[in-house]
């Protein structure tokens, strides 16, 4: 479970974000939407603890993610907007670099890597340097590199940025297996039918604060409109309206 | 500790796997110096050697009225060149190169000698030609000593003591050569030990932090439960590793160099065998952490490659400003300079070269300084790296 509470960070005047709370919890798909600049990743960030909250807490299966060797960051599997690769080391050894930093054994880090290989179809270049990538291989290494060490919970920032239809359908049935597997997924997107499809609940962030927090059909039938997309557009003007 | 141990091993895989980076730090920085070193000091050597050998040569116009002055040059190994010029060409022929000097003899010299007033001759020569200035003191001193043999004569004939006309006698005692020399080359010597030592880890600092950043990794790798300081420490030993080879390499082609050069004849110890080389890199060894850290200082704070290639480079020019100090005030080895970074091991790698044998005291306050620095920076690094400007 991952919890948002009361998470508040500004980068000089501007409030990035603004007393955000929210649940995402285990066994659901959360989708956390906004319009670009609304504060996603920055409050993707303050919740993955690479930034630090002025104030609130961002908690992992109750556990806080303050403090760089925190209990909370072992449980958590982090996939960043730019999730570059060492690309003179082959996929296999970027995540095992990862693995190891997570303080697995050698032995764990083999089993681990041939159980991502065989899920996320890796056999064709797991042994070959990352240099010269397909964004599809890369996001494919990025996202074993984040699940190495067996989260419990994943937060993936624009996961499906630059990748093909291919991709995006493997990466969607990834994370509904994920999802069944009992696994708390928080992802961030700007495109609705990706959340609409996927999401079990979602977060939309305008401005920094939390506008909407349900489910997608909720959402859509309390603002009456027939497709996600106006919802979603209806929730922000209502907000410009109000500030 | 484990973090630290798989970050500096990532590190020195993935550096060992750049072509480019590798030849840079391993091949070109720690043979580029020593090559260079034995190519300038040879074509020094030869150079000396030849200055003193080689006779002064000289054209002379109108010399047939000055019979006794050309004996007297002669005598003194001056080889002459006779021509017939008026004074106009004389100076035409200098000036366009036809001559590096020319002594012009007036007409009137001879009469003047006889008359026992001044006589005049004109040495026609173009001073800001570095060579020609040489030969065209060695000229004046000799013309000189002609001047004052016959004044003692003239004096003599005329019953006076010549000791009258010399009231001091001066005698050159000159120490500057060639350990003179010696100074400005071991300078240059040590700078490039120094220079190529940081040279083999400057890539690795740079593709560590401003290079990780760049290529988006850097997120990804803030987000594991590990402690900022393993993370940069682990970089910052695979930095001194890289240097630490780059200085073996370096120090080992110095010292093959040195079989091919007469360095005794620049007042340098010539038996430079494996216990000085070992002495050497005990010397610089200190020096390692300080400059991977350094280095590695600098490059977290530029937002990507291109910019830590730039200010690192400045970084590279700061171990050679205590060394021209060093060079412009001739500072000797003395145990109050030993708690100035490259200083201290530029002073020290000099004492050794010459052959002695620095001492206990020095060697320890040079190494504990440098390392004790190190340890600053390394904790002030590690510190900005718990920062979240840190993502840039």
């Amino acid at each position: 479970m991952i919890e948002a509470r009361a998470l508040s960070k500004h980068f000089g005047a501007v409030r990035a974000v603004d007393e955000v709370s929210f649940i995402a919890r285990d066994g659901e798909i959360t989708g956390l939407l906004g319009p670009n600049g609304a504060g996603k990743s920055t409050c993707l960030r303050l919740l993955y603890g690479i930034l630090e909250a002025d104030a609130g807490a961002s908690l992992i299966d109750g556990a806080d993610i303050a403090g760089e060797t925190s209990a909370a960051r072992a449980r958590l599997g982090v996939l960043p907007h730019a999730a570059g690769l060492y690309a003179n080391l082959t996929a296999r050894e970027n995540i095992a670099y990862f693995g190891t930093l997570h303080g697995l054994s050698a032995a764990a880090v083999d089993a681990r890597i041939g159980e991502l290989e065989r899920t996320l179809a890796m056999s064709g270049f797991i042994d070959r340097r990352a240099k010269g990538f397909s964004q599809g291989q890369r996001v494919k290494t990025a996202l074993a590199r984040a699940l190495i060490h067996s989260p419990r919970n994943l937060i993936l920032d624009e996961p499906t940025n630059g990748l093909d239809v291919m991709a995006i359908r493997n990466l969607r049935e990834l994370l509904l297996r994920l999802k069944s597997e009992g696994h708390c997924i928080l992802f961030s997107s700007h495109v609705m039918q990706e959340i609409a499809a996927l999401c079990d609940r979602v977060v939309i962030i305008g401005a920094g604060r939390v506008l909407a927090d349900d489910t997608p059909l909720k959402i859509r039938e309390r603002c009456g409109t027939a497709s996600f997309e106006d919802a979603f557009l209806q929730v922000l003007g209502s907000a410009e309206g109000v500030s | 500790m484990r973090a630290l141990f798989t970050v500096f091993y990532k590190e020195f895989v993935e550096n060992l796997r750049d072509r480019r980076t590798l030849l840079s730090a391993l091949l070109f920085g720690p043979l580029f110096g020593p090559l260079l070193f034995g190519a300038m000091v040879t074509r020094m050597l030869d150079q000396s050697l030849a200055e003193a050998d080689v006779p002064l040569q000289m054209t002379v116009a109108g010399g047939a009225r000055a019979p006794g002055l050309l004996q007297f040059l002669q005598s003194h190994g001056v080889e002459l060149t006779r021509v017939e010029l008026s004074e106009e060409a004389a100076r035409t022929v200098v000036r366009e190169g036809g001559a590096q000097m020319v002594l012009f003899v007036p007409a009137d010299y001879a009469d003047r000698f006889l008359a026992v007033t001044p006589a005049p001759l004109l040495l026609v020569a173009d001073s800001s030609d570095s060579q020609a200035r040489k030969n065209v003191d060695r000229i004046k001193s000799l013309l000189s000593g002609f001047g004052s043999e016959i004044a003692q004569l003239r004096l003599q004939i005329r019953g006076i003591d010549p000791m009258i006309a010399l009231p001091i006698a001066v005698d050159d005692v000159d120490i500057a050569t060639p350990t003179g020399k010696a100074v400005v080359v071991l300078g240059f010597m040590t700078y490039f030990v120094l220079f190529a030592m940081l040279m083999g880890g400057l890539y690795l600092a740079i593709d560590c932090t401003a290079g990780e950043r760049e290529r988006g990794s850097l997120e990804a790798l803030l987000t594991l439960p590990v402690a900022r300081s393993a993370l940069v420490g682990g970089k910052i030993l695979a930095t001194c590793a890289y240097m630490t080879l780059s200085l073996a390499i370096t120090l080992t082609a110095f010292v093959s160099v040195f079989r091919f050069v007469p360095l005794e004849k620049l007042g340098m110890s010539s038996n430079l065998g494996a216990d000085s080389a070992l002495l050497l890199f005990a010397i610089c060894l200190p020096f390692v952490p300080l400059g991977a850290a350094l280095m590695t200082f600098v490059a977290s704070f530029t937002r990507s490659y291109r910019e830590a290639q730039t200010y690192l480079t400045s970084v590279l020019l700061v171990p050679t400003l205590p060394i021209a100090f060093a060079s412009i005030y001739s500072l000797k080895t003395k145990s109050s300079l030993m708690p100035i970074p490259s200083l201290s091991q530029h002073l020290l790698m000099t004492s050794v070269l010459r052959g002695e044998t620095p001492a206990p005291l020095d060697l320890l306050v040079s190494a504990l300084v440098s390392l004790a620095l190190a340890g600053v920076l390394i904790s002030v690094t590690a510190r900005h790296w718990r920062r979240e400007s840190m993502l840039g």
